[in-house]
Protein backbone atom coordinates (compact mmCIF):
# COMPACT_ATOMS: atom_id res chain seq x y z
CA UNK A 1 0.00 0.00 0.00
CA UNK A 2 3.25 2.32 0.93
CA UNK A 3 4.34 1.54 -2.58
CA UNK A 4 0.90 1.83 -4.60
CA UNK A 5 0.88 5.61 -2.18
CA UNK A 6 4.15 6.54 -3.78
CA UNK A 7 3.51 5.37 -7.09
CA UNK A 8 0.56 8.08 -7.07
CA UNK A 9 2.70 10.23 -5.58
CA UNK A 10 5.01 10.32 -8.14
CA UNK A 11 2.25 11.05 -10.60
CA UNK A 12 0.73 13.66 -8.77
CA UNK A 13 4.11 15.51 -8.54
CA UNK A 14 4.27 15.02 -12.02
CA UNK A 15 1.20 16.16 -13.45
CA UNK A 16 1.96 19.59 -11.04
CA UNK A 17 5.06 19.80 -13.33
CA UNK A 18 4.07 18.66 -16.85
CA UNK A 19 0.48 18.98 -16.46
CA UNK A 20 -0.39 15.83 -19.01
CA UNK A 21 -3.78 15.77 -18.04
CA UNK A 22 -4.85 18.33 -16.27
CA UNK A 23 -4.76 21.03 -18.69
CA UNK A 24 -6.45 19.05 -21.40
CA UNK A 25 -9.40 17.95 -18.53
CA UNK A 26 -9.96 21.72 -17.81
CA UNK A 27 -10.07 22.93 -21.61
CA UNK A 28 -12.75 20.06 -21.75
CA UNK A 29 -14.99 20.80 -19.36
CA UNK A 30 -14.72 24.70 -20.11
CA UNK A 31 -15.68 23.90 -23.61
CA UNK A 32 -18.43 20.90 -23.11
CA UNK A 33 -20.24 23.33 -20.59
CA UNK A 34 -20.16 27.17 -22.51
CA UNK A 35 -21.48 24.77 -25.24
CA UNK A 36 -23.77 23.56 -23.68
CA UNK A 37 -24.52 26.49 -21.76
CA UNK A 38 -24.96 28.58 -24.89
CA UNK A 39 -26.95 26.22 -26.80
CA UNK A 40 -29.84 26.09 -24.21
CA UNK A 41 -29.95 29.60 -23.41
CA UNK A 42 -33.55 30.44 -23.12
CA UNK A 43 -34.70 27.23 -23.72
CA UNK A 44 -36.93 25.37 -21.73
CA UNK A 45 -35.94 21.75 -21.42
CA UNK A 46 -37.05 19.27 -19.15
CA UNK A 47 -35.23 18.65 -16.01
CA UNK A 48 -34.13 15.26 -16.60
CA UNK A 49 -32.10 15.72 -19.64
CA UNK A 50 -29.72 18.09 -17.20
CA UNK A 51 -29.02 14.67 -15.06
CA UNK A 52 -27.98 13.19 -18.80
CA UNK A 53 -26.50 16.04 -19.50
CA UNK A 54 -24.35 16.40 -16.22
CA UNK A 55 -22.77 12.43 -16.83
CA UNK A 56 -22.37 12.48 -20.45
CA UNK A 57 -19.92 15.90 -19.67
CA UNK A 58 -18.09 13.37 -16.89
CA UNK A 59 -17.51 10.33 -19.14
CA UNK A 60 -16.15 12.52 -22.11
CA UNK A 61 -13.94 14.54 -19.29
CA UNK A 62 -12.80 10.97 -18.11
CA UNK A 63 -12.30 10.04 -21.39
CA UNK A 64 -9.92 12.82 -22.30
CA UNK A 65 -7.96 12.45 -19.43
CA UNK A 66 -7.54 9.57 -17.93
CA UNK A 67 -5.95 7.09 -20.42
CA UNK A 68 -2.82 9.53 -19.81
CA UNK A 69 -1.33 7.61 -16.86
CA UNK A 70 -0.74 4.18 -18.92
CA UNK A 71 -0.47 6.14 -22.07
CA UNK A 72 2.06 8.79 -20.90
CA UNK A 73 4.64 6.37 -19.24
CA UNK A 74 4.39 4.12 -22.58
CA UNK A 75 5.09 7.22 -24.82
CA UNK A 76 8.14 8.43 -22.64
CA UNK A 77 9.49 4.87 -22.64
CA UNK A 78 9.37 5.26 -18.85
CA UNK A 79 7.14 1.62 -18.65
CA UNK A 80 10.30 -0.31 -18.21
CA UNK A 81 11.60 1.85 -15.33
CA UNK A 82 8.63 1.58 -13.59
CA UNK A 83 8.17 -2.32 -13.73
CA UNK A 84 11.63 -2.51 -12.28
CA UNK A 85 10.58 -0.52 -9.30
CA UNK A 86 7.19 -1.88 -7.88
CA UNK A 87 5.21 -5.01 -8.52
CA UNK A 88 2.39 -4.84 -11.03
CA UNK A 89 -0.16 -4.80 -8.13
CA UNK A 90 1.39 -1.09 -6.16
CA UNK A 91 1.44 -0.30 -9.70
CA UNK A 92 -2.33 -0.40 -10.55
CA UNK A 93 -3.16 0.62 -7.63
CA UNK A 94 -0.98 3.98 -7.70
CA UNK A 95 -2.56 4.46 -11.00
CA UNK A 96 -5.93 4.05 -9.75
CA UNK A 97 -5.49 6.35 -7.07
CA UNK A 98 -4.19 9.17 -9.07
CA UNK A 99 -7.42 8.82 -11.31
CA UNK A 100 -9.72 8.73 -8.61
CA UNK A 101 -8.28 12.11 -7.44
CA UNK A 102 -8.10 13.52 -10.59
CA UNK A 103 -12.03 12.27 -11.41
CA UNK A 104 -12.88 13.50 -8.27
CA UNK A 105 -11.20 17.27 -8.62
CA UNK A 106 -12.27 17.72 -12.15
CA UNK A 107 -15.92 15.83 -11.30
CA UNK A 108 -16.21 18.65 -8.52
CA UNK A 109 -16.16 21.28 -11.14
CA UNK A 110 -17.98 20.53 -13.64
CA UNK A 111 -20.61 19.47 -10.54
CA UNK A 112 -20.27 23.00 -9.51
CA UNK A 113 -20.66 24.49 -12.79
CA UNK A 114 -23.56 22.74 -13.54
CA UNK A 115 -25.18 23.92 -10.41
CA UNK A 116 -24.24 27.88 -10.89
CA UNK A 117 -24.61 27.72 -14.53
CA UNK A 118 -28.09 25.53 -14.49
CA UNK A 119 -30.87 26.73 -12.71
CA UNK A 120 -32.87 23.15 -13.45
CA UNK A 121 -29.81 21.51 -12.38
CA UNK A 122 -30.99 21.63 -8.76
CA UNK A 123 -29.76 18.50 -6.41
CA UNK A 124 -33.30 18.15 -4.00
CA UNK A 125 -31.97 15.06 -2.39
CA UNK A 126 -27.60 14.80 -1.46
CA UNK A 127 -27.67 12.03 0.02
CA UNK A 128 -28.16 10.09 -3.06
CA UNK A 129 -26.62 12.87 -4.84
CA UNK A 130 -23.79 11.95 -3.49
CA UNK A 131 -23.40 8.37 -2.61
CA UNK A 132 -23.78 7.99 -6.44
CA UNK A 133 -21.11 10.85 -7.24
CA UNK A 134 -18.58 9.44 -5.20
CA UNK A 135 -19.50 5.38 -6.23
CA UNK A 136 -19.40 6.57 -9.94
CA UNK A 137 -15.92 8.22 -9.51
CA UNK A 138 -14.62 5.17 -8.27
CA UNK A 139 -16.04 2.68 -11.05
CA UNK A 140 -15.41 5.18 -13.71
CA UNK A 141 -11.89 5.26 -12.31
CA UNK A 142 -11.90 1.53 -11.90
CA UNK A 143 -12.79 1.11 -15.30
CA UNK A 144 -10.39 3.81 -17.06
CA UNK A 145 -7.48 2.70 -15.29
CA UNK A 146 -7.39 -0.50 -16.73
CA UNK A 147 -8.66 0.25 -20.00
CA UNK A 148 -5.68 2.72 -20.28
CA UNK A 149 -3.55 0.19 -19.13
CA UNK A 150 -5.00 -2.27 -22.30
CA UNK A 151 -4.83 0.52 -24.83
CA UNK A 152 -0.78 1.62 -23.80
CA UNK A 153 0.26 -1.50 -25.00
CA UNK A 154 -2.15 -0.81 -28.66
CA UNK A 155 -0.32 0.98 -31.45
CA UNK A 156 -3.83 3.11 -31.60
CA UNK A 157 -3.48 4.61 -28.45
CA UNK A 158 -6.25 7.46 -28.65
CA UNK A 159 -9.06 6.43 -30.66
CA UNK A 160 -9.25 3.39 -29.26
CA UNK A 161 -10.19 4.85 -25.62
CA UNK A 162 -13.56 5.72 -25.72
CA UNK A 163 -14.54 2.60 -27.85
CA UNK A 164 -13.42 0.53 -25.48
CA UNK A 165 -14.46 2.78 -22.54
CA UNK A 166 -18.28 2.88 -23.48
CA UNK A 167 -19.28 -0.35 -23.01
CA UNK A 168 -17.83 -1.12 -20.33
CA UNK A 169 -19.29 2.25 -18.92
CA UNK A 170 -22.55 2.50 -19.88
CA UNK A 171 -24.14 0.30 -17.50
CA UNK A 172 -22.39 2.68 -14.76
CA UNK A 173 -23.60 5.77 -16.32
CA UNK A 174 -26.95 4.86 -16.94
CA UNK A 175 -27.20 4.19 -13.13
CA UNK A 176 -25.55 7.36 -11.95
CA UNK A 177 -28.30 9.18 -14.49
CA UNK A 178 -30.85 7.03 -12.88
CA UNK A 179 -29.97 8.25 -9.27
CA UNK A 180 -29.18 11.67 -10.59
CA UNK A 181 -32.98 12.31 -11.63
CA UNK A 182 -34.45 10.94 -8.45
CA UNK A 183 -32.25 13.20 -6.39
CA UNK A 184 -33.33 15.79 -8.35
CA UNK A 185 -36.92 15.37 -8.03
CA UNK A 186 -36.19 14.33 -4.33
CA UNK A 187 -36.98 11.40 -4.14
CA UNK A 188 -36.26 8.89 -0.82
CA UNK A 189 -33.14 7.47 -1.46
CA UNK A 190 -34.79 4.25 -0.55
CA UNK A 191 -36.33 4.66 -4.31
CA UNK A 192 -32.94 4.49 -5.33
CA UNK A 193 -31.43 1.43 -3.56
CA UNK A 194 -31.28 -1.31 -6.15
CA UNK A 195 -29.70 0.84 -8.21
CA UNK A 196 -26.81 2.17 -5.40
CA UNK A 197 -26.36 -1.86 -4.91
CA UNK A 198 -25.72 -1.94 -9.06
CA UNK A 199 -22.95 0.71 -8.30
CA UNK A 200 -21.28 -0.97 -5.70
CA UNK A 201 -21.33 -4.23 -7.10
CA UNK A 202 -20.21 -2.59 -10.46
CA UNK A 203 -17.43 -1.07 -8.39
CA UNK A 204 -16.41 -3.97 -6.53
CA UNK A 205 -16.67 -6.45 -9.57
CA UNK A 206 -14.40 -3.53 -11.73
CA UNK A 207 -11.41 -3.07 -9.72
CA UNK A 208 -11.53 -7.23 -8.44
CA UNK A 209 -11.24 -8.07 -12.16
CA UNK A 210 -8.84 -5.36 -12.96
CA UNK A 211 -6.04 -6.36 -10.50
CA UNK A 212 -6.38 -9.68 -11.52
CA UNK A 213 -5.60 -9.29 -15.25
CA UNK A 214 -3.64 -6.30 -15.01
CA UNK A 215 -0.50 -8.79 -14.32
CA UNK A 216 -1.14 -9.89 -17.53
CA UNK A 217 -1.57 -7.07 -19.15
CA UNK A 218 1.27 -5.07 -18.05
CA UNK A 219 4.09 -7.92 -18.73
CA UNK A 220 3.59 -8.42 -22.21
CA UNK B 1 25.32 -18.85 3.38
CA UNK B 2 23.14 -16.17 1.08
CA UNK B 3 23.39 -18.00 -2.55
CA UNK B 4 22.03 -16.53 -5.44
CA UNK B 5 21.69 -18.69 -8.78
CA UNK B 6 20.25 -18.21 -11.98
CA UNK B 7 18.93 -21.26 -13.88
CA UNK B 8 17.74 -20.87 -17.05
CA UNK B 9 16.14 -23.90 -18.97
CA UNK B 10 15.21 -23.97 -22.73
CA UNK B 11 14.56 -21.06 -23.09
CA UNK B 12 12.41 -20.02 -25.74
CA UNK B 13 11.53 -16.25 -27.37
CA UNK B 14 9.25 -15.38 -30.52
CA UNK B 15 7.62 -12.32 -31.65
CA UNK B 16 4.79 -13.32 -33.21
CA UNK B 17 6.69 -15.97 -35.62
CA UNK B 18 9.84 -14.41 -36.13
CA UNK B 19 11.88 -17.07 -33.81
CA UNK B 20 14.47 -14.79 -31.66
CA UNK B 21 16.39 -17.75 -29.36
CA UNK B 22 15.73 -20.92 -28.79
CA UNK B 23 16.86 -24.00 -26.63
CA UNK B 24 18.77 -21.63 -24.55
CA UNK B 25 19.99 -23.19 -21.11
CA UNK B 26 22.96 -22.15 -18.72
CA UNK B 27 23.44 -21.80 -15.14
CA UNK B 28 24.96 -18.72 -13.17
CA UNK B 29 25.85 -18.69 -10.11
CA UNK B 30 26.99 -16.54 -7.22
CA UNK B 31 30.08 -14.71 -7.38
CA UNK B 32 29.88 -15.70 -11.80
CA UNK B 33 29.98 -12.98 -14.22
CA UNK B 34 28.60 -13.76 -18.00
CA UNK B 35 28.82 -12.06 -20.94
CA UNK B 36 25.77 -12.44 -23.91
CA UNK B 37 27.45 -11.23 -27.37
CA UNK B 38 25.40 -12.24 -30.66
CA UNK B 39 24.53 -10.03 -34.17
CA UNK B 40 22.42 -6.78 -33.98
CA UNK B 41 19.10 -8.46 -33.44
CA UNK B 42 20.11 -11.92 -31.60
CA UNK B 43 18.12 -10.81 -29.16
CA UNK B 44 20.77 -9.77 -26.52
CA UNK B 45 18.42 -6.98 -24.95
CA UNK B 46 15.27 -9.57 -25.20
CA UNK B 47 17.10 -11.97 -22.89
CA UNK B 48 17.78 -8.97 -20.19
CA UNK B 49 14.23 -8.12 -20.44
CA UNK B 50 13.38 -11.45 -20.03
CA UNK B 51 15.66 -12.22 -16.81
CA UNK B 52 14.85 -8.58 -15.34
CA UNK B 53 11.33 -10.37 -15.33
CA UNK B 54 9.82 -7.39 -17.43
CA UNK B 55 9.14 -9.42 -20.54
CA UNK B 56 7.21 -12.96 -21.16
CA UNK B 57 9.57 -15.63 -22.83
CA UNK B 58 7.21 -18.24 -25.25
CA UNK B 59 8.36 -20.94 -23.21
CA UNK B 60 11.30 -23.06 -21.31
CA UNK B 61 12.13 -21.14 -18.24
CA UNK B 62 14.16 -19.35 -15.60
CA UNK B 63 14.46 -18.71 -12.22
CA UNK B 64 16.36 -16.99 -9.59
CA UNK B 65 17.16 -19.19 -6.61
CA UNK B 66 18.13 -17.74 -3.39
CA UNK B 67 18.86 -19.73 -0.06
CA UNK B 68 17.27 -22.69 -1.95
CA UNK B 69 14.28 -20.72 -2.29
CA UNK B 70 12.99 -20.06 -5.69
CA UNK B 71 12.02 -16.39 -6.18
CA UNK B 72 8.51 -15.36 -7.36
CA UNK B 73 7.83 -13.67 -10.13
CA UNK B 74 6.50 -10.83 -8.80
CA UNK B 75 9.73 -10.26 -6.62
CA UNK B 76 12.35 -10.70 -8.38
CA UNK B 77 12.08 -6.65 -8.72
CA UNK B 78 13.88 -6.88 -6.13
CA UNK B 79 16.73 -8.46 -6.66
CA UNK B 80 17.71 -6.48 -10.08
CA UNK B 81 19.03 -3.72 -10.70
CA UNK B 82 19.22 -2.60 -14.68
CA UNK B 83 21.34 -0.66 -17.15
CA UNK B 84 20.29 -0.70 -20.87
CA UNK B 85 20.35 2.17 -23.53
CA UNK B 86 16.10 1.54 -23.56
CA UNK B 87 16.00 2.65 -20.14
CA UNK B 88 14.53 5.78 -19.76
CA UNK B 89 14.04 7.75 -16.21
CA UNK B 90 11.53 10.35 -15.24
CA UNK B 91 12.88 13.63 -16.89
CA UNK B 92 10.83 16.00 -15.84
CA UNK B 93 12.49 15.06 -12.74
CA UNK B 94 16.58 15.91 -11.01
CA UNK B 95 18.55 12.85 -10.62
CA UNK B 96 17.93 12.73 -7.03
CA UNK B 97 14.29 13.13 -6.86
CA UNK B 98 14.57 10.14 -9.13
CA UNK B 99 16.44 8.13 -7.20
CA UNK B 100 14.35 9.44 -3.60
CA UNK B 101 11.08 8.33 -5.42
CA UNK B 102 12.42 5.00 -6.23
CA UNK B 103 13.74 4.54 -2.99
CA UNK B 104 9.90 5.73 -1.70
CA UNK B 105 8.07 3.17 -3.86
CA UNK B 106 10.83 0.73 -3.29
CA UNK B 107 10.17 0.89 0.11
CA UNK B 108 14.16 1.53 1.51
CA UNK B 109 14.88 2.96 4.26
CA UNK B 110 17.90 4.89 2.91
CA UNK B 111 18.53 8.45 3.56
CA UNK B 112 19.16 11.13 1.40
CA UNK B 113 23.06 11.08 2.77
CA UNK B 114 23.22 7.44 1.31
CA UNK B 115 21.46 8.75 -2.09
CA UNK B 116 24.07 11.57 -2.44
CA UNK B 117 26.69 9.43 -1.51
CA UNK B 118 25.52 7.16 -4.35
CA UNK B 119 25.29 10.39 -6.95
CA UNK B 120 28.74 11.21 -5.96
CA UNK B 121 29.97 7.81 -6.87
CA UNK B 122 28.62 8.29 -10.48
CA UNK B 123 29.73 11.60 -10.71
CA UNK B 124 26.67 13.16 -10.45
CA UNK B 125 27.05 15.65 -7.68
CA UNK B 126 27.40 18.90 -8.81
CA UNK B 127 24.32 18.38 -11.06
CA UNK B 128 22.01 16.30 -9.17
CA UNK B 129 19.39 18.58 -8.75
CA UNK B 130 18.96 20.04 -12.58
CA UNK B 131 16.17 18.20 -14.17
CA UNK B 132 17.35 15.08 -16.21
CA UNK B 133 15.85 16.14 -19.18
CA UNK B 134 18.45 18.50 -19.32
CA UNK B 135 21.62 15.86 -19.17
CA UNK B 136 23.87 14.81 -21.82
CA UNK B 137 23.23 11.47 -23.07
CA UNK B 138 26.39 10.08 -20.62
CA UNK B 139 25.29 11.82 -17.78
CA UNK B 140 21.65 10.03 -18.34
CA UNK B 141 23.40 6.66 -18.25
CA UNK B 142 25.27 7.39 -15.09
CA UNK B 143 22.17 8.46 -13.38
CA UNK B 144 20.81 5.09 -14.67
CA UNK B 145 23.87 3.31 -13.36
CA UNK B 146 22.71 4.87 -9.79
CA UNK B 147 19.66 4.04 -9.93
CA UNK B 148 20.29 0.40 -10.48
CA UNK B 149 22.67 -0.35 -7.24
CA UNK B 150 20.08 1.79 -5.16
CA UNK B 151 18.75 -0.60 -3.69
CA UNK B 152 21.97 -3.08 -3.18
CA UNK B 153 20.67 -6.10 -5.77
CA UNK B 154 21.60 -9.22 -6.17
CA UNK B 155 21.92 -9.63 -10.01
CA UNK B 156 23.48 -6.76 -12.49
CA UNK B 157 21.80 -6.68 -15.67
CA UNK B 158 24.12 -4.59 -17.86
CA UNK B 159 23.12 -4.17 -21.57
CA UNK B 160 25.83 -2.16 -23.63
CA UNK B 161 27.08 -1.16 -20.63
CA UNK B 162 29.79 1.62 -21.57
CA UNK B 163 27.85 2.90 -24.23
CA UNK B 164 27.93 7.03 -24.52
CA UNK B 165 30.05 6.82 -21.53
CA UNK B 166 33.38 8.76 -21.86
CA UNK B 167 36.90 7.26 -20.06
CA UNK B 168 36.11 8.38 -16.80
CA UNK B 169 32.63 6.70 -16.79
CA UNK B 170 34.17 3.78 -18.25
CA UNK B 171 36.41 3.52 -15.31
CA UNK B 172 33.40 3.99 -13.10
CA UNK B 173 31.98 0.90 -15.13
CA UNK B 174 34.90 -1.28 -14.61
CA UNK B 175 35.21 -0.34 -10.72
CA UNK B 176 31.26 -1.06 -10.46
CA UNK B 177 31.15 -4.46 -11.94
CA UNK B 178 35.12 -5.59 -10.20
CA UNK B 179 32.89 -4.03 -6.77
CA UNK B 180 29.96 -5.71 -7.35
CA UNK B 181 29.24 -7.63 -4.14
CA UNK B 182 30.73 -11.32 -4.36
CA UNK B 183 27.41 -13.05 -3.34
CA UNK B 184 25.94 -11.55 -6.94
CA UNK B 185 25.39 -12.11 -10.46
CA UNK B 186 26.14 -9.71 -13.21
CA UNK B 187 25.16 -10.68 -16.45
CA UNK B 188 26.40 -8.15 -19.24
CA UNK B 189 24.69 -7.83 -23.09
CA UNK B 190 27.33 -6.29 -25.44
CA UNK B 191 28.87 -6.10 -28.80
CA UNK B 192 32.01 -4.35 -27.82
CA UNK B 193 34.71 -6.59 -28.10
CA UNK B 194 36.29 -4.22 -24.83
CA UNK B 195 33.46 -5.24 -22.65
CA UNK B 196 34.00 -9.11 -22.88
CA UNK B 197 36.69 -8.80 -20.34
CA UNK B 198 33.62 -7.90 -17.54
CA UNK B 199 32.82 -12.12 -17.98
CA UNK B 200 34.60 -14.99 -17.55
CA UNK B 201 32.37 -17.01 -19.75
CA UNK B 202 30.81 -15.65 -23.03
CA UNK B 203 27.35 -16.95 -24.70
CA UNK B 204 26.76 -15.91 -28.45
CA UNK B 205 22.89 -15.61 -28.79
CA UNK B 206 23.67 -16.82 -32.85
CA UNK B 207 24.32 -20.39 -31.70
CA UNK B 208 20.65 -20.30 -30.53
CA UNK B 209 18.98 -19.09 -34.01
CA UNK B 210 17.13 -22.31 -35.23
CA UNK B 211 15.73 -26.01 -33.94
CA UNK B 212 18.60 -28.03 -35.12
CA UNK B 213 21.67 -26.07 -33.12
CA UNK B 214 22.33 -27.41 -29.45
N1 LIG C 1 8.69 -5.61 -29.03
C1 LIG C 1 9.10 -6.30 -30.11
N2 LIG C 1 8.20 -6.71 -31.03
C2 LIG C 1 8.60 -7.43 -32.11
N3 LIG C 1 9.86 -7.78 -32.35
C3 LIG C 1 10.80 -7.41 -31.48
C4 LIG C 1 10.47 -6.65 -30.31
N4 LIG C 1 11.61 -6.42 -29.62
C5 LIG C 1 12.59 -7.01 -30.33
N5 LIG C 1 12.12 -7.60 -31.44
C6 LIG C 1 12.91 -8.37 -32.41
O1 LIG C 1 13.65 -9.34 -31.70
C7 LIG C 1 14.94 -9.48 -32.24
C8 LIG C 1 15.98 -9.29 -31.16
O2 LIG C 1 15.98 -7.93 -30.73
P1 LIG C 1 16.96 -7.42 -29.60
O3 LIG C 1 16.69 -5.99 -29.38
O4 LIG C 1 16.84 -8.32 -28.45
O5 LIG C 1 18.37 -7.60 -30.28
P2 LIG C 1 19.80 -7.21 -29.73
O6 LIG C 1 20.62 -8.45 -29.77
O7 LIG C 1 19.70 -6.51 -28.45
O8 LIG C 1 20.33 -6.22 -30.86
P3 LIG C 1 21.33 -4.98 -30.76
O9 LIG C 1 22.71 -5.54 -30.84
O10 LIG C 1 21.01 -4.18 -31.98
O11 LIG C 1 21.05 -4.26 -29.50
C9 LIG C 1 15.03 -8.49 -33.39
O12 LIG C 1 14.79 -9.19 -34.59
C10 LIG C 1 13.91 -7.54 -33.15
O13 LIG C 1 13.40 -7.07 -34.37
MG1 LIG D 1 20.17 -4.56 -27.78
Amino acid sequence: MKRAYYIFYKDFSSELRMRFALNALIMFVIVAVSTILFSLANEKVNQNVYAGMFWVVVFFSAMSGLSRTFVSEEERGTTLILSLIANPISIFIGKFLFNLVLLFFINTIIAFLYMILFQDFSIQNWDSFLLAFILGNIGIAGSSTIIAAIISKANVKGTLYPVLAFPVLLPLILMLIEITKSAMEGNPISDVEAELMVLISYDIIMITASVLVFDIIWRD
Amino acid sequence: MNNIQLIVKNLKKTFNRRLVFDKLSFEVRAGERLVITGKNGSGKSTLIKILAGVMNESSGSFEYIFDSGKIDREDIYKIIGLVSPYLVLYDEFSAFENLKLFAKIRNLKIDDDKINQILEKAGLFNRRNDLVRTYSSGMKQRVKYASAILHDPLVLLLDEPTSNLDIEGKDFVDELVQNFRKDGIVVVATNETQDFKYGQRIINLDDYKNNQSK
